[in-house]
């Protein structure tokens, strides 16, 4: 899968019309990912889950930055996020299909919050951003 | 028989109630040719899905997603027998029109997508979750009778 120009385009535009809100936004997908997907709580038995709760708003901020992150550096995915991808492969070893799921929650979001911005063509190129980057993020696992 | 707590009832015979079957059916339809151009592939006979702005114009898109929607109402007038609602739906799809279940996932979660951009803040975390449900369990009902 590749991202063609406009799909690189497309999810800057997203990015810049989301702005300051991205680090809201990952809370929010946060919080859908654990109450609609739930076997995702698995990873996190060390967190309070908990409707509000801080440790999943304060990581929604980690997962937001890491994703506009790797929209600014939309050419170069893998280098912008090698570091994280080693950190996935090592330490955290989060199932891959996970990734499918936080992506499909953050689009959600985006969606409640963006729909004028997510037309068909931009949803396209956001999903594939999103696979792109769990792509990036599980390439070291084996 | 899959079990369903009052609330996910609720939540999905609410929201249900406000989709225009139509409007929503179409945009779900359109938006998994585009987002995921493989799936163009049973729909040959269509016509013209040379860009998005076909086919979402395309109206064989329109008129097949509202007919796809409408049999998702089936689901939700009978959540308590899923199953047995789509057995001849289900040996449809695999005897004549070898259509791969993951298909079904897919448009099981644009629908999502879909839904979420019209209800917004309506569209709860609580909520998703009982449409995540009942999306899986339609595209398990479709997949069931396959050989």
């Amino acid at each position: 899968m590749v991202l063609s120009a406009t799909d690189k385009s497309n999810v800057k535009a997203v990015f810049a019309k989301i702005g300051g809100s991205a680090e809201a936004l990952g809370g929010e997908a946060l919080e859908r990912l654990f109450v609609a997907h739930p076997t995702t709580k698995t990873y996190f038995s060390h967190f309070d889950l908990s409707p509000g709760s801080a440790q999943v708003k304060g990581h929604g901020k980690k997962v937001a930055a890491a994703l506009v992150e790797a929209a600014n550096n939309i050419d170069d995915i893998a280098g912008a996020l090698s570091k994280l991808s080693d950190l996935h492969a090592q330490k955290l070893r989060v199932d891959p299909v996970n990734f499918k799921l936080l992506g499909h929650c953050f689009l959600v979001v985006v969606a409640i919050h963006h729909p004028g911005v997510l037309t068909p063509e931009v949803h396209a190129s956001l999903d594939k951003f999103l696979c792109t980057v769990g792509t990036v993020l599980t390439a070291k696992y084996r | 028989m899959v079990h369903w707590t009052a609330e996910e009832k609720q939540f999905i015979t609410s929201v249900w109630s406000k989709v225009n079957v139509e409007e929503c059916g179409a945009e779900a339809l359109a938006r998994l040719l585009i987002v995921y151009p493989w799936t163009q592939r049973f729909f040959s006979s269509f016509g013209n899905l040379s860009s998005p702005t076909a086919i979402v114009g395309n109206p064989k898109v329109r008129a097949h997603g509202k007919k796809v929607l409408t049999s998702f109402g089936e689901a939700i007038k009978n959540l308590d027998n899923i199953k047995s609602t789509y057995t001849k739906l289900s040996e449809l799809h695999c005897e004549k029109l070898h259509v791969d279940p993951e298909n079904f996932r897919l448009l099981g979660d644009i629908l999502i997508i879909v839904l979420a951009s019209h209800f917004a803040r309506d569209f709860t975390p609580a909520c998703q979750f009982a449409w995540q449900k009942l999306v899986s369990v339609v595209a398990h009902a479709l997949a069931r009778k396959y050989h």
